[in-house]
């Protein structure tokens, strides 16, 4: 058990590698479709309702292999340029979980967004502040606020989540604990090694969400 | 579009089992998943210090792990695990576990800590004054829980067992690894044999689409019923 060891933990350096690209990424784009989400123009609104409906309706495992297997298929994608970040699997794996996380986030940012009373936001009209600076001083620190649970919940979804890249040939703590299965035809060392290791990494994450909420938490 | 036609030329018929076979899986993950909640909720709500440690562990590492390695410990360590009991009561034989029940206990036992969850938060928001007045008039523990306490945590707890379904739904596509012909498994034999992939997996993909859209309607139908006169 112990020789084990080490090659997990190099898999977990890519898991959490993984976890914190998708994470960031997944931010970004969450934000701009909770945005959108929010906007009165029914074409905008339906098409960010739509990103969200599919990427949360379907597997990721789907959405994975769409974009490692899929995107691969398109004849023009892969004389461009951008066939040197789609055919590497690492960056396939963090595609799809930026898009997947994205769509969770876009959703609890657009809750977040729709539960700050109107009270502040009139109350900013009424002093004379402009529409820019009342979403960026007023609203967005009130919904990344108010959102941190959940959003919290989502990171360790997300985490469970990275242990898809597995298959599709990524060595992150899974593929690891996969191999050591393989090579040792012990399945219960290999994966209950992994499985403490993850539960480690979901046990850290859950107290510094909960350090945040208590330090920048939102009481109305 | 003659990809997707029925008979021997056509992935159609393959596709229409498949579905069946993900549908079949998640209502047996479901029932699974039910019998393991019914079990660690009077664990998690006990006053009794030892049981509900057991209940909080189970519901803490299963919401913790990722749902793969749960279904690859059962595949790769349930037959192991099951020819060494059978090794015990002296059968020395191979045993292989059928994929259908192994993805069904895997997903059930995930499904399971998540149906807990929502369980023990319909229990909570229960009245207390239920627990009080049955225990006024001399009813018994179990006869409590089975007429008063568990229509109630049902009823109360769909809207949130809906949210289980969907996931359970979703996780079932992880069970393909095993080699068990569901949605998934059937798009990537399809997919390899005709190379091409990107019209399979968007065929899977609103496969999923379609089957958690038609489960919200028909929820959403469930929760309309059993809310009457509330």
């Amino acid at each position: 058990m112990i020789s084990i060891f080490p090659s997990l933990l190099n898999g977990a350096v890519i898991t959490l590698q993984l976890l914190v690209f998708s994470m960031f990424f997944g931010l970004i784009i969450g934000l701009i479709f909770a945005i959108l989400r929010i906007n009165k123009n029914p074409i905008i609104n339906k098409f960010a309702y739509g990103y969200s409906y599919f990427f949360r309706g379907t597997p990721l495992l789907v959405q994975l292999y769409l974009i490692y297997y899929g995107l691969a298929n398109i004849e023009f994608l892969r004389n461009s340029f951008f066939w040197v970040i789609i055919k590497e699997p690492y960056w396939c794996a963090i595609i799809a979980f930026s898009l997947n996380t994205g769509a969770y986030t876009s959703e609890i940012l657009r809750s977040a967004f729709q539960t700050i009373k109107k009270g502040y936001i009139e109350a900013a009209q009424s002093l004379g502040v402009t529409k820019k600076i009342t979403f960026y001083r007023i609203q967005l620190p009130i919904a990344i606020k108010q959102s941190l649970p959940a959003y919290g919940n989502e990171i360790i979804l997300m985490l469970k989540g990275t242990s898809l890249a597995s298959v599709i040939t990524i060595m992150d703590l899974m593929g690891e604990a996969r191999k050591v299965n393989v090579l040792t035809f012990k399945p219960f060392e290999a994966f209950i090694t992994a499985g403490i290791i993850y539960l480690f990494i979901t046990f850290i994450i859950h107290n510094i969400i909960k350090y945040l909420e208590k330090k920048y938490g939102f009481q109305t | 579009m003659e990809l997707l036609s029925f008979g021997d030329t056509g992935w159609g018929d393959e596709l229409f089992f498949a579905t069946l076979m993900t549908i079949a899986v998640s209502i047996a993950a479901m029932a699974i998943g039910f019998v393991f909640a019914l079990i660690f909720t009077p664990l998690k709500l006990s006053k009794n210090k030892s049981l509900n440690i057991i209940g909080n562990c189970y519901t803490t590492i299963i919401r913790g792990v990722p749902e793969l390695l749960v279904i690859y410990l059962l595949f790769f360590g349930g037959t192991g695990a099951a020819m060494y009991v059978a090794s015990i009561f002296g059968y020395d034989g191979y045993i292989e576990i059928n994929a259908f029940i192994t993805g069904a206990l895997a997903i059930g036992i995930i499904s399971g800590a998540y149906s807990t969850e929502v369980f023990r938060g319909a229990i909570l928001s229960i009245d207390k004054g239920q627990f009080e007045a049955s225990k006024v008039l001399g009813i018994k523990k179990y006869i409590q829980f089975y007429k008063i306490i568990l229509p109630q945590m049902l009823r109360l707890s769909i809207p949130n067992l809906s949210n289980v379904w969907q996931i359970t739904l979703k996780d079932t596509s992880l069970i393909s690894v095993t080699g068990l012909v569901e949605i998934m498994r059937q798009s990537y034999i399809a997919a390899g044999s005709t190379r091409d992939p990107l019209f399979f997996y968007s065929v899977a993909a609103v496969l999923y689409l379609m089957l958690t859209f038609l489960s919200m309607k028909l929820i959403n139908k469930l929760e309309i019923k059993y809310s009457k006169g509330y």
